[in-house]
């Protein structure tokens, strides 16, 4: 994969998906098993309702008084703002699937748009919840970075916005739940020993006895899928920014070193199972030819975890990164043409899949 | 936002599960989460902060219930029962409107209900004052509980200094 030197920001729709997201690149601090680290802030601007109940001309002109603010700040500095009722629904769904855009925003009926800057890495939602939903991401576990770029360009629109701030209860968000400071830090965090030792249900519990919180991705038969677990703050009120950060970086920390001793113990205890497990799982995302999304969520999970041992030739983290995006069915869509019954996505997530699999292959030399 | 499982506790748990590659949210408490071992599929139910609402108005007459409803929002004019439906707030003036019913929401919700974050840059010395007194009329309760009446004399002079320096940034009293 080729990286550009100096990010610039995409001109349109296309060059924004013809890369696959930056902060999916597999880098960063524990990036082996913190995929991505978020910060996401909620404002309002004080004389306009919020987003429900105010009227599409308000909305219409949220729209263009944060999009000329945004325009002049150094944080977006020429960044691609996209409209959502000018885009189509497979457009849409695109931004969903890459994380940009929450389902709420994706809908396109009213006057909603984002704002993307270089790399991804920081976004803004307009007419969201609330009229600003500022988000910044970065790969691996950056809280501290991923806070400073938020913070930064919160500042910037604050210069040029009347937020919508009270003394006693600090920004006001159209959900009583995120008042205060609007923050919400979130880490992806990947967890497959612990799920596997069957310690995970008490270590999830002391993640939420400490006033933090955990989503998991599960899948119809209630099965944990891809072992990848979402932790992140809980409430707004009452504490600092940093303070919230700090505690979810402090638990988090507890989290790496806890699923780094269960790995320890289960290849301690399981080497050739585990080795088996992770080469069966490489196998089949390499060979099949059709394949269920949730399948290629398990597989990567097993494959990512081979990695993070140090398996040698297996690919690299950020291609089972960038699968979990191009495998949704509208980046399957995108590619391979609208339509698609579920039994012909299938066949065509595996051969995306066989494809990238066999060319990072090719890129990395010869197996072992 | 009660437990979707039991319907008792509130849901501190949230999953997303994938079904037919749609995705959907299941909000449960922990005592369900850890009793089901995680692994319990939850029915959808449409998550509502109506629930936790509605619990907040246990013991009440329903009079007292109709006349907490019927307070309004003078400007955008959502009403403290159209709040209770949606969860949603209408707009920046709602939480002047609803204080009362809010203030105990907000505590259930983060177990505090002042705010100790980042304050918008251009009224930053204005609101870092006015943060100030807040703090030091919450001191000087403490010491006059615990009878401390020399500090007390000393933290009145002190609040007495910033209010005649806020008296004379008369922009200040905007918020
Ligand atoms: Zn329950
Ligand atoms: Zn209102």
């Amino acid at each position: 994969m080729t990286r550009q030197a100096k990010p610039r920001p995409p001109a349109n729709f296309d060059e924004l998906i013809a890369e696959p997201s930056p902060w999916l690149s597999g880098e960063g601090p524990h990036a082996h098993m913190v995929l991505s680290t978020r910060i996401r802030l909620a404002r309002n601007l004080q004389s306009v309702p919020f987003t429900h109940r105010a009227r599409d001309e308000q909305l219409q002109g949220v729209l263009l008084s944060v999009s000329s603010a945004a325009q002049r700040s150094e944080a977006f500095r020429d960044a691609l703002m996209l409209r959502m009722n000018e885009m189509g629904g497979l457009e849409r769904q695109i931004l969903v699937e890459r994380h940009l855009v929450s389902h709420e925003l994706g809908d396109g009926a009213r006057p909603r748009g984002i704002i993307i800057a270089a790399g991804e890495r920081l976004s803004l939602m307009i007419n969201e919840e609330d009229h600003l939903r500022l988000q910044a991401m970065t790969p691996g576990f950056q809280l501290a970075e991923a806070w400073g770029n938020a913070d930064a360009a919160d500042d910037e629109l604050d210069q040029a916005l009347d937020f919508a701030f009270s003394d006693e209860i600090g920004y006001l968000t159209s959900c009583p739940t995120n008042a205060g400071t609007g923050l919400r830090a979130s880490v992806l965090i990947h967890l497959p020993a612990l799920v596997l030792l069957e310690e995970i249900q008490k270590v999830l519990k002391s993640i939420m006895q400490v006033g933090l919180n955990v989503r998991g991705l599960y899948g119809e038969h209630s099965e944990v899928m891809g072992n990848l677990f979402q932790i992140s703050n809980q409430t707004t009120l009452g504490r600092a920014e940093r303070d919230s950060i700090e505690s979810l970086e402090r638990v988090t920390r507890q989290i790496i070193e806890t699923e780094e001793r269960a790995r320890e113990r289960m290849m301690r205890d399981a080497r050739v199972q585990i080795e088996d497990k992770v080469w069966r799982a490489y196998g089949t995302l390499r060979y099949c030819r059709s394949i269920h999304s949730r399948e290629v969520i398990n597989l990567c999970s097993a494959v990512r975890l081979g990695v993070a041992l140090g398996l040698p030739g297996l690919c690299p983290p950020h291609v089972l990164n960038q699968l979990l995006i191009l495998t949704q069915p509208a980046h399957l869509q995108r590619f391979y043409g609208s339509d698609l019954t579920p039994a012909e996505r299938n066949v065509y997530r595996a051969q995306l899949v066989r494809e990238r699999l066999d060319a990072a292959d090719r890129e990395s030399g010869p197996t072992p | 936002m009660l437990c979707q499982i039991c319907g008792k506790n509130p849901s501190t748990v949230h999953f997303t599960e994938i079904h037919d590659n749609k995705m959907s949210e299941i909000h449960v408490c922990e005592r369900c989460a850890e009793e089901k071992g995680l692994h319990q599929s939850a029915k959808k139910h449409k998550f509502d902060i109506a629930d936790l609402l509605a619990g907040m108005v246990d013991g009440m007459t329903t009079t007292e219930e109709e006349r907490v409803g019927h307070v309004q929002c003078p400007r955008c004019g959502l009403l403290y029962s159209g709040f209770k439906e949606t969860g949603r707030l209408g707009c920046a003036e709602c939480y002047a409107a609803f204080q009362f019913q809010l203030r105990p929401l907000l505590r259930r919700i983060h177990g505090d209900t002042r705010h100790r974050g980042k304050v918008p840059t251009r009224d930053g010395e204005g609101a870092t004052r006015s943060r100030q007194i807040q703090r030091l009329h919450d001191e000087l309760q403490r010491a006059v509980e615990r009878e401390e009446f020399e500090r007390a004399a000393g933290i009145r002079d002190e609040i007495q200094r910033l209010e005649k320096e806020q008296a004379s940034h008369p922009a200040e009293k905007k918020r």
